[in-house]
């Protein structure tokens, strides 16, 4: 098994007049062929940052501070505009968290799909381009396909644009697959049948895919692989088995704890107490100490490296180094078992 | 189910003309009530009408049929008084579906947020201007440093927490939430579904609350309504509602709730609904307290 996609030791910062806001430090990922790989994390930690600096769809005050990219064996950190506009449609395609930025408002939805198609597939004629864009319509589940790829993305509700951009990726048969919170906005019957349609995907063309979502219960349909992200680190990272069954890092335990099933029959759900840390002078020690009610002294003084728990799991957490007080995790035997 | 007097929505048909051939029938027939102190949750299929219905409610959009009271106003009535126009305005807020992407990407989140107090002419004084935009920024977990910056600069989650802030700015008495909290991370949710509850009990507010994520609308609504195909197809309080669904819809839709626990989610197969192709006569038929389903006649 190859790796399609390979992120070694990424920092991307921004400019901004309040200093340098450090989005991504040393991320080191690997997306395998065929794969999805879930990457979860609090608002704001920097996951579409990632996705978009692989593809290179960073404003002009990003920049990428140190570690490499290879796609499919190749280098390509220092590729240019040029370069990567080849890429983009056939080597990456990202399905974006808002779509109603990335529709355009004032073109039909059928031929915004029948321009992907159109890049995938140069010789392909007009009309069978906007044929193969109702089927990518159907395919995921807009009814009144044909009438409706005339109509423009105000027509739409929200579900409907969100698959509408999700067709758009799909058109081009990209090998990497940017999906950024894909199905926010679909009910879960629809949802469900997206899901499988990835898989089917995934299966049938090995393509690649890293899937942004807050979803756990969607993370445990379509990942194979999850990361945790955290204040622009990557603090956990294993199989969906791993992470769901058998999650190390305190940050990890207090997403699946905000759930609601572990608030049942209860007045407040379990938030994470407190905020994360601003970007532009991120804490010197662990990122989350100040909010972990598990965090010892190191934590506030000297950044964690990634422990490796298993072949397949590492967290970056002082609880796991071997001098670290024994603690249980919480999550331990589900939700229920607790009360 | 239309006992209540603070918001009725009563026969509410909506069609959008596409062509002058083409029209699709958004809402149908749809009624219901929405009690004083309420969160009244409404869920159902993407494109059966959730967003026309808040649309409606808030009065951006009028109904082709059928009528918005609230709290005794007409709201799409031809007249209104200035009294009766300035209460909606400020006593009704929207969180838009996707509205991170509405805010203006010029303005800086201060001016943003400023901007409906300054129309109000509410809060003018400097300092408690400042005070009241930080401690909203608060309730929704973002650092007051956000307050220069520019919606382009912030994160998806965080223009939408922007957007939940300004909402709530207004104090308003009924806030209309189109997937409010869809684009946060599960512990930012939590952090607002508590606000909301704590609105709710403290202050009385009322919510329309639509969402798709069933498990907090199981944990955060009284009643909820469910939609599918521009109709109302059943409305219960919450508890009766997860534990005896009775339209096919209904027991579709919970039969999807997606499970956090990969073992469990992926060996289950998820129904399809097909609804009929054509409808005969629906009545709504009372089928326990305060439980109604539109059945077939
Ligand atoms: N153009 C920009 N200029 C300055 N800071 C930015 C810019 N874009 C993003 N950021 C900051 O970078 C951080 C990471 O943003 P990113 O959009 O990757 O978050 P995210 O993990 O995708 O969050 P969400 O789940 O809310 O979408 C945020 O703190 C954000 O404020
Ligand atoms: N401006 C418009 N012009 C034409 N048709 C529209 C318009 N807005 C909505 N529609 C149509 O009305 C129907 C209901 O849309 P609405 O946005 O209310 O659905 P929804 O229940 O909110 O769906 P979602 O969960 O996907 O947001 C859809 O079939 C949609 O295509
Ligand atoms: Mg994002
Ligand atoms: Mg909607």
């Amino acid at each position: 098994m190859s790796n399609l996609l390979e992120i070694n030791d990424l920092s991307v910062s921004f400019d901004t007049p309040e200093g340098e806001v450090q989005a991504v430090r040393d991320v080191s990922l690997s997306l395998p062929e065929g794969k999805v790989l879930a990457l979860v994390g609090e608002s704001g930690c920097g996951k579409s940052v990632l996705c978009r600096s692989v593809m290179k769809l960073l404003p002009r005050t990003a920049k990428i501070k140190s570690g490499s990219i290879m796609a499919d064996g190749v280098d390509i950190t220092n590729y240019g505009e040029r370069d990567m506009r080849k890429l983009r449609g056939r080597m990456f395609a990202m399905v974006f968290q808002d779509p109603m930025t990335t529709l355009n408002p004032v073109m039909p939805v059928g031929d915004q799909i029948a321009e992907a198609v159109r890049v995938h597939n140069r010789r392909i004629s007009r009309t069978d381009a906007h044929r193969r864009a109702v089927e990518m319509m159907e395919l995921v589940g807009i009814e009144r396909a044909e009438e409706r790829s005339r109509l423009y993305p105000y027509n739409f509700s929200g579900g409907m644009r969100q698959r509408s951009v999700m067709a758009i990726a799909l058109a081009s048969n990209p090998r990497i697959l940017f999906a950024d919170e894909p199905t926010t906005a679909l009910d879960v019957t629809i949802q469900a049948q997206i899901l499988d349609l990835f898989r089917e995907i995934q299966a049938t063309l090995h393509t690649a895919t890293l899937f942004v979502t807050h979803d756990l219960g969607v993370v445990a349909r379509v990942a194979d692989l999850v990361a945790v992200m955290y204040a622009g680190r990557i603090v956990e990272l294993g199989t969906v088995e791993d992470i769901f069954y058998d999650p190390r890092h305190p940050y990890t335990w207090g997403l699946l704890q905000a759930l609601p099933a572990w608030s049942r029959g209860r007045d407040m759900l379990n938030a994470i107490p407190g905020m994360p840390p601003s970007l532009i002078h991120p804490p010197r020690g662990d990122a989350f100490a100040c909010r972990n009610p598990y965090a010892l002294g190191i934590d506030y003084l000297e950044q964690p490296p990634m422990f490796r728990i298993s072949e397949t799991h590492s967290a970056a957490t002082w609880l796991l180094d071997p001098a670290a007080p024994k603690v249980q995790s919480p999550i331990h035997g589900g939700p229920h078992a607790e009360q | 189910m239309l006992n209540s007097d603070y918001v009725r929505v009563e026969h509410l048909s909506h069609r959008f003309h596409l062509t002058r051939k083409i029209a699709i029938d958004a809402l149908k027939d749809v009624s219901f009530a929405i009690d004083r102190g309420e969160i009244l949750g409404l869920v159902g299929e993407s494109g059966s009408g959730k967003s026309t219905v808040a649309r409606c409610v808030m009065g951006i959009l009028k109904p082709t049929g059928g009528r918005v009271i609230y709290d005794g106003i007409d709201v799409n009535a031809a007249k209104l008084s200035r009294d009766e126009n300035v209460r909606l305005q400020k006593e009704r807020q929207i969180i838009f579906q996707d509205s991170g992407s509405a805010l203006n990407p010029r303005m800086s989140v201060r001016r943003i947020l400023s901007e409906p107090l300054d129309i109000h002419g509410l809060s003018r004084d400097r300092e408690a201007r400042e005070k009241l935009l930080i401690q909203n920024l608060d309730f929704v977990g973002l650092d007051p440093g956000v307050l220069e910056s520019r919606p382009g600069e912030l994160s998806g989650g965080q223009r939408q927490r922007v957007s939940i802030a300004r909402a709530l700015l207004m104090k308003p008495k009924l806030i209309v939430a189109d997937e409010p909290i869809a684009s946060l991370d599960v512990s930012i949710q939590a952090q607002i579904v508590n606000l909301f509850k704590h609105l709710q009990a403290e202050h009385g507010f009322t919510f329309l609350f639509i969402a798709h994520d069933l498990a907090m609308v199981e944990f955060l609504c009284d009643r909820v309504g469910v939609m599918s195909k521009g109709r109302l197809v059943e409305l219960a309080p919450t508890r009766q509602l997860y534990d005896s669904p009775q339209h096919p819809y209904t027991k579709a839709l919970l039969a999807a709730m997606p499970i956090p626990d990969p073992r469990r989610e992926r060996s289950r197969e998820i129904p399809v609904y097909h609804a009929p192709e054509y409808v005969t006569r629906q009545e709504w038929t009372r089928v326990g307290f305060d439980h109604y389903v539109l059945m077939e006649r």
